[in-house]
């Protein structure tokens, strides 16, 4: 793989997990349950810390750093795809990205486990068992909301958007896998504008003080 | 001088950030150490890439290295090379006696609800098998929450991966 070509796809997968995790941690306090306010705030970080050793990567090859990738790009340079950056202040939607996104991440981790890239295949294998977990959790809770129709809409609605995280030859896969018909994808590359509100509180302090070592 | 050995000693003083009662070397985080006259090479696998202590893990190795007069060189491994697996049987003990639960050894799947859901989680305090799934998460991205039914308490479980 080409150094460009391989430092976007890190670039596709580290955004994807910053902008992801940092999503999760808005339900940090307001979770329904004391139960899911400490298990979002768990996941939300440990995506985050995916995104930084896949930065690291990426950092290496591009001549910079993690926090500079996560950190000082303008919005419409982060690649991540439009399901992670949607500001979903909703259980139902938040289940649904959730166990849609973890679906399409495996398909994803199981294409990287097996690359000729030992040092990709090496994160992706330590990623996916972290995942497991996240799996788990997301798994549990599409079981017991599956006959909820919020929940069923919800899935419905962010279907496109879970297609959009994967190349389009990974996404027979997915749909496969959780039971749903392909349709046209919400394709990576273009952003909403929920993210340049993300990204305006995410990089804010950095911001104020450049350069600043903390 | 520096030796190989001195430098996995000193190393095996560096307590856990999180969990204090357990050292480096018996988290089996230390992969290799390599000595090449003065200048100390160690190999490091982070347990959970979500941890917060392996920033602070890796200055405290480099300290050590320092102090014994080395020039730390921490090649941070980010492969599948650590497991809890690697937790030595001293360090385990170590755990349990501070109130965690050990992890169960990494099967040759992935961990499924069913195996959480099983009886294969000794409560750390009583010894009970009686035990159940709290949560997933805990206070940290390596550690579960359970509940004994036997001594009626919560307690820890270490994450098997």
């Amino acid at each position: 793989m080409p150094g460009n070509a391989r430092a976007q796809l890190l670039l596709d997968l580290a955004d994807d997990e910053l902008i992801l995790g940092w999503r999760d941690s808005e339900w940090t306090g307001i979770a329904p349950t004391l139960e899911e306010d400490v298990a979002f705030s768990s996941i939300a970080q440990n995506e985050i810390g995916h995104a930084r050793a896949l930065y690291e990567l990426a950092a290496a090859e591009l001549g910079t750093n993690a926090d500079a990738l996560a950190f000082d790009r303008e919005p419409d340079e982060y690649r991540c795809a439009p399901l992670v950056e949607l500001h979903l202040m909703d259980w139902a939607h938040t289940i649904a990205r959730r166990y849609l996104y973890e679906e399409a991440d495996r398909v994803r981790l199981d294409a990287l486990k097996a690359s000729d890239d030992v040092e990709l295949a090496g994160l992706a294998a330590k990623i996916d068992r972290e995942e497991t977990y996240h799996r788990l959790h997301a798994e549990m809770w599409a079981g017991r909301l599956r006959d909820e129709p919020r929940f069923r809409d919800a899935v419905e609605e962010l279907w496109p958007y879970a297609l959009g995280v994967l190349a389009p030859e990974q996404r027979a896969e997915l749909a496969r896998r959780v039971g749903l018909e392909p349709v046209d994808a919400k394709e990576r590359g273009s952003h909403t504008s929920e993210l340049a509100e993300l990204w305006n509180e995410m990089t804010e302090v950095r911001r104020s003080a450049p350069g600043a070592t903390w | 001088m520096v030796t190989a050995d001195a430098v996995w000693a000193a190393l095996d003083e560096i307590p856990d950030p999180e969990i204090p009662v357990i050292s480096l070397v018996d988290l089996g985080v230390v992969r290799d150490v390599a000595v090449d006259g003065d200048h100390v090479r160690i190999e490091f696998t982070p347990t959970f890439l979500g941890c917060p202590a392996l920033e602070v893990m890796r200055r405290a190795m480099e300290q050590k290295v320092e102090e014994l007069g080395g020039e730390p060189e921490v090649a941070v491994i980010q492969d599948d090379s650590w497991s809890t697996d690697r937790i030595s049987p001293a360090g385990r003990e170590k755990l349990r006696e501070a109130g965690f639960a050990p992890p169960t050894p990494r099967a040759a799947g992935a961990t499924t609800l069913l195996q959480l859901q099983s009886k294969a989680f000794r409560c750390p305090y009583c010894g009970s098998t009686e035990t159940r799934l709290e949560n997933i998460f805990g206070p940290t991205p390596c550690r579960s929450i359970r509940w004994c039914e036997s001594c009626r308490q919560p307690f820890e479980q270490f994450k098997t991966i």
